[in-house]
């Protein structure tokens, strides 16, 4: 790649630049600063794409009284059942348990405190679900 | 309390981090440098290792290998630590940096609050190098940023204790010892053939050049074998590993040509630069890939911009690869 053709499309992460390998004029290398590229940035999206249609599903689905709003901030934080548990120390077939809303309505304290510290959110906050996903660089997107 | 630490911006986490941790102690080797001499140049195509559920495409050698081997090759000696309690770890990390030492760490990327938002996914092998601390604040270079950041005690401990595959377990590192005299042109040479012999002589054929004809050979048939919508994703994936995650632009292989550039350099062998131009023009075959593939992710792919166009260029740099890696197994011998 030749210094000239260093892509400085600005993606998903704003002004935040890094750095590329490019070949200046003289054919050596140089450490050459870059906002993004546009391919790159459309694999990206798609990586969130997928990862927000889930969220989307879930919010559905905790609306629908199908699955507890447990199930919202593991899908936010990207989690499966078995990182959460790790995460939690709590066991995987008691995390599954606890997506169900009837038993999530009548957890212990403590155990929604513990969601909730890895969530870093209050416990009144798991409770919570907002009505579509809110990353803040999600809105800004074309 | 504060190291004097010089932060340098660099491409890509564990080779930035080895080339800040070595120049401190005095030992000036760049980014590039400590890519090449640690071997960090690689690929394999894994389809039974899934990453968010899509199969996993390298194009660097599997972490921790590039600082290990380019301080064992340069004769430095580097001292390793694996914690259970995240307690111990931090305080391990605090009389570490009381003795005036900068310490790298392995931390999970999603935890780290100065990551933008859009870049925070779950992935457990980001190197940071800590440099001081003030109260309950740590100062932290972390070599993809531009400049250095403060991260809390709190956030860092559970950075470090990320969990999931490839879990960093508090796993903290620093430079204890270095030899009277260092060996930079065996070093290299060392570097070189270790790079040629994963790429050339795998006995996996999902590694090196043969890894990278197996996925020529695969992604052809992904439409039909997978639907549309999940080659796509598949595809996506592949583009994104090449070049999204800090690897300086066509799957490191411009930061490798760097390398040999400046190898020519010290090992006074002008055909180095040849070989460098080669690799420069691979990588420049790999962007071709990257910006089909995104235009097929787009739905804006023309009619020659098919899989088997894709799988094409995919082969030809194999082809190419294979040239090169065969030459500079040559002169390095």
């Amino acid at each position: 790649m030749k210094k000239s053709n260093v892509p400085q499309d600005i993606g998903l992460a704003g002004r935040m630049s890094e750095i590329s390998y490019a070949v200046n004029k003289n054919g050596r290398y140089e450490l050459v600063q870059s906002y993004g590229w546009d391919p790159k940035t459309t694999s990206l999206k798609q990586a969130w794409k997928v990862i927000i249609e889930e969220i989307e599903n879930v919010i559905k689905n905790v609306k629908a009284g199908k699955v507890s709003p447990l199930a919202y901030h593991m899908a936010k934080n990207q989690m499966n059942t078995g990182l959460l548990a790790k995460y939690t120390r709590i066991s995987r077939w008691r995390v599954k348990r606890h997506l169900k809303p009837e038993v999530f309505n009548h957890l212990d304290p403590a155990i929604l405190e513990r969601y909730a510290g890895v969530f870093e959110i209050t416990p009144e906050q798991l409770a919570q679900v907002p009505d579509s996903v809110d990353f803040s660089f999600f809105k800004n997107w074309k | 309390m504060k190291i004097e630490f010089q932060h340098r911006q660099s491409a890509h986490c564990e080779s930035g981090v080895t080339s800040n941790l070595f120049f401190h102690h005095g030992v000036d080797i760049s980014e590039a440098m400590a890519f090449g001499i640690g071997s960090g140049l690689f690929f394999g195509y894994v389809p039974f290792i899934r990453l968010n559920n899509l199969p996993l495409t390298t194009y660097r050698s599997a972490t921790g290998g590039i600082i290990k081997r380019s301080a064992r090759r340069l004769g430095i000696k580097i001292k390793r630590n694996r914690f259970r309690n995240p307690e111990k770890a931090m305080d391990a990390l605090d009389r570490t940096l009381a003795r005036g030492i900068p310490v790298g760490c392995q931390t999970g990327g999603y935890w780290l609050p100065y990551f933008p938002e859009a870049y925070r996914f779950h992935f457990n092998m980001h190197n940071l190098i800590v440099y001081g601390k003030d109260g309950d604040e740590y100062f932290v270079s972390d070599p993809i940023f531009a400049d250095p950041v403060v991260i809390s005690r709190k956030d860092l401990m559970k950075a470090r204790f990320a969990k999931g595959a490839l879990a960093p377990k508090g796993k903290m590192y620093y430079l204890i010892k270095f030899p009277a005299q260092m060996d930079f042109a065996d070093a290299i040479v060392k570097g070189i053939k270790g790079v040629c012999r994963t790429m050339l002589k795998s006995p996996l054929p999902i590694i090196g050049v043969r890894g990278i004809r197996f996925l020529a050979n695969q992604l052809e048939f992904w439409p039909d074998r997978l639907g549309k919508e999940k080659a796509l994703l598949y595809l996506g994936q592949v583009v994104r590993m090449q070049e999204e995650i800090g690897t300086g632009g066509g799957g490191f292989r411009f930061m490798y040509a760097a390398f040999l550039q400046e190898a020519a350099g010290i090992l006074g062998e002008a055909r180095l630069l040849d070989i460098s131009n080669r690799l420069t023009q691979t990588g420049d075959r790999w962007r071709d890939f990257a910006v089909m593939g995104a235009r097929n992710c787009k739905g804006r792919a023309s009619e020659d911009e098919s899989y088997n166009a894709m799988a094409e260029i995919v082969r030809n740099c194999a082809e190419l690869e294979e040239s090169i890696f065969r030459d500079l197994y040559a002169l390095a011998s």
